[in-house]
């Protein structure tokens, strides 16, 4: 453990523990909106972000997070839009992004080992600069994702009833896909801009195979990335191999674990589900009929049901019953 | 609770008006012309055939369909300016599908409680109190902390009415609260009904058809094609309009001209088959 003395080791591993801790703090919201495979299609867009700042020779980190910004708009838009073919737009986004970030960096008359360490991620020639910056955005991220968390949470769970209850939900929509494209520039060093989808929806993923509640999913998921996150970049410096490719791997297995068990707590609580009480509405005085019956009466016992005012009476042997706690009365 | 001091010296103060109400959805006119004035404390029920346009009607009263012509007013404010959204419940029609994260229906009631939350913070005690009352009202305190998706279809519905409920609004609108409820809930869901109107709520309620709610129930709006066809005493169903008779002749119960269908159609149509 002697290599944790380096200063490029130690600012590595700050990096990685913002990166695991922002990006399951969003892919929370865009699992829930059942936009898994969004921070995929805004990290092949961000390719190009990366290549138009090579071209130009301004920072990478800076035309990414623009770029991503715009692909993520366009992206929302189209959902928005919906139809048929937002499915086939978001695909021309997505090849669009990456074959323009591979042109442009031919252009700027670079190897492709440059844009290799965005693709892939290069944790370990994070600078102080990039750790200032990368560390700013995480913490805004963070802050955005936990603290509005009651809202995102509602905007995402039903937008209309958000509505009903006075949030602008199209600006709450466009804040989470503009968290995601920071997102995915803040872990485009990391893990790399090919693999950082995996660090936003793997730990929800696990998280949720234990949880029940969308706070607890969200929390145990920037828990379980800040792990899969830290621990990645240490197995891969104990054995030397990618960093990125290492620190999906670790949650990739850290899912594997966590299915069995769920799926486990899913059978149990399946089983010692209790049944649902009969709902008694009536409290006036009524006639008790002490007749032995062969079954409950229910929507499907076959005797002809009739709706008598807030409950329903039953018709059979010349009696018309309505069920009352633990016996019938007569009607 | 509050009371707007110069609403409260009226005598039934307006709570929503429509004013030839016209929305189109994709071209094709959903509502044409629809007036309607709801007076606090009043229980509306709209019936109504599939595709008559009632829920367009409600969704079109709480900003959720845009007007093509006409005006719509909560409270006395225009409804595009309208901010005061404590004030009014809503529960949808219930949807089938979960969101992708699991969520308790302590989350999912208490998101009702948002429009009384300050943007960041976290709840206060009212926030928790109101939530916990609203469980209580639909009988699912003790299903607080399990998922809303493993609950039954009908519990579902209970959870996104304990929603709306944990606002404490002054207007209730529900959207089919008991499509796809059996009998036994809709008892439930009935008496729940039944203390909110002895609180005072003004309630507008879609129904295909009534059930036990029928007892609840001060007036009933018939939607039809889009129109009101009926607005008066309460009605059991859609079909026991007065006057209901089609002021156009029936059309034929096929509507298309065989003179347009092509030469493969024309082997099999069914005159060929059956020669009289």
């Amino acid at each position: 453990m002697s290599y944790l003395a380096y200063d490029f080791v130690q600012r590595a591993l700050i990096a990685a523990f913002v990166t695991g801790l922002a990006a399951p703090a969003v892919g929370t919201y865009l699992v829930q909106r059942r936009q898994a495979l969004m921070g995929d299609g805004i990290g092949h867009v961000a390719v190009t972000g990366v290549a138009l700042g090579l071209v130009t020779n301004t920072s990478p980190t800076v035309t990414a997070v623009v770029v991503a910004i715009a692909g993520a708009l366009v992206i929302e838009v189209v959902r928005q839009r919906g139809g048929a073919s937002g499915d086939i737009a978001l695909a021309l986004l997505f090849y669009g992004g990456i074959a323009g970030g591979v042109f442009l960096t031919g252009l700027a008359d670079q190897s492709a080992t440059t844009l290799n360490t965005y693709l892939f991620g290069s944790i370990t020639t994070v600078d102080i600069g990039d750790l200032w910056v990368t560390g700013g955005l995480a913490v805004v991220v963070v802050a955005v994702a936990v603290g509005l968390a009651p809202r995102l949470f509602a905007v995402a769970q039903d937008p209309e009833f958000a509505k009903v209850a006075g949030i602008r939900v199209t600006a709450y929509n466009v804040l989470v896909s503009v968290l995601a494209a920071v997102t995915v520039t803040v872990a485009m060093r990391t893990v790399g801009l090919l693999l950082v989808s995996a660090l936003m929806v793997v730990p929800v993923a696990t998280a949720q195979q234990l949880t029940r509640a969308f706070r607890d999913t969200l929390l145990l998921a920037m828990a379980l990335g800040t792990a899969a996150s830290v621990g990645g970049l240490l197995v891969s410096a104990e054995i030397d191999v990618a960093p990125g490719a290492t620190i999906v791997l670790l949650a990739l297995a850290g899912f594997a674990a966590a299915w069995p068990v769920g799926a486990w707590l899913r059978r149990r609580r399946r089983v010692t589900a209790p049944f649902a009480a009969p709902v008694l509405a009536r409290e006036e005085p009524h006639t008790v009929v002490p007749e032995e019956h062969e079954h409950a009466h229910g929507p499907d016992c076959g005797h002809p049901a009739i709706v008598h005012g807030d409950h329903v009476d039953y018709v059979h042997d010349g009696h018309r019953h309505a069920p009352h706690g633990g016996h019938y009365d007569e009607h | 609770m509050q009371v707007n001091p110069v609403m409260a010296t009226e005598v039934d103060p307006v709570v929503l008006r429509v004013t030839d109400g016209c929305v189109e959805l994709g071209g094709r006119p959903v509502l044409r012309g629809v007036d309607l004035t709801v007076t606090a404390g009043e229980v509306v029920a709209v019936l109504g055939a599939n595709g008559s346009g009632k829920s367009t009607l409600v969704r079109t009263v709480l900003g959720l369909a845009p007007l093509r012509r006409g005006s719509v007013e909560l409270f006395g404010a225009p409804v595009d300016r309208f901010r005061d959204w404590r004030r009014v419940g809503f529960v949808p029609q219930r949807v089938t599908a979960t969101a992708g994260v699991p969520a308790s229906v302590w989350e999912v009631v208490a998101s009702g409680r948002l429009a009384h939350r300050p943007l960041v913070g976290p709840m206060r005690r009212r926030d928790r109190e109101a939530t916990r009352d609203a469980l209580e009202a639909v009988g699912l305190a003790d299903r607080a902390r399990d998922g809303v998706a493993t609950l039954s279809g009908g519990q579902q519905q209970r959870v996104l009415i304990a929603r709306a409920l944990a606002g404490r609004p002054e207007l209730l609108v529900l959207d089919e609260p008991t499509a796809g409820v059996d009998l036994a809930q809709q008892d439930a869901f009935a008496g729940i009904l039944g203390r909110l109107v002895e609180r005072g709520t003004t309630i507008v309620l879609v129904a295909h058809e009534m059930g036990p709610m029928e007892p609840l129930v001060g007036r009933t709006v018939v939607m039809r094609d889009g129109r009101i066809a009926y607005d008066g005493a309460p009605l059991e169903s859609f079909e026991d309009v007065p006057h209901a008779h089609a002021h156009h002749p029936p059309r034929p119960a096929v509507d298309y001209s065989p003179a347009l269908a092509v030469p493969l159609d024309r082997a099999t149509s069914p005159d060929e088959e059956h020669p009289s």
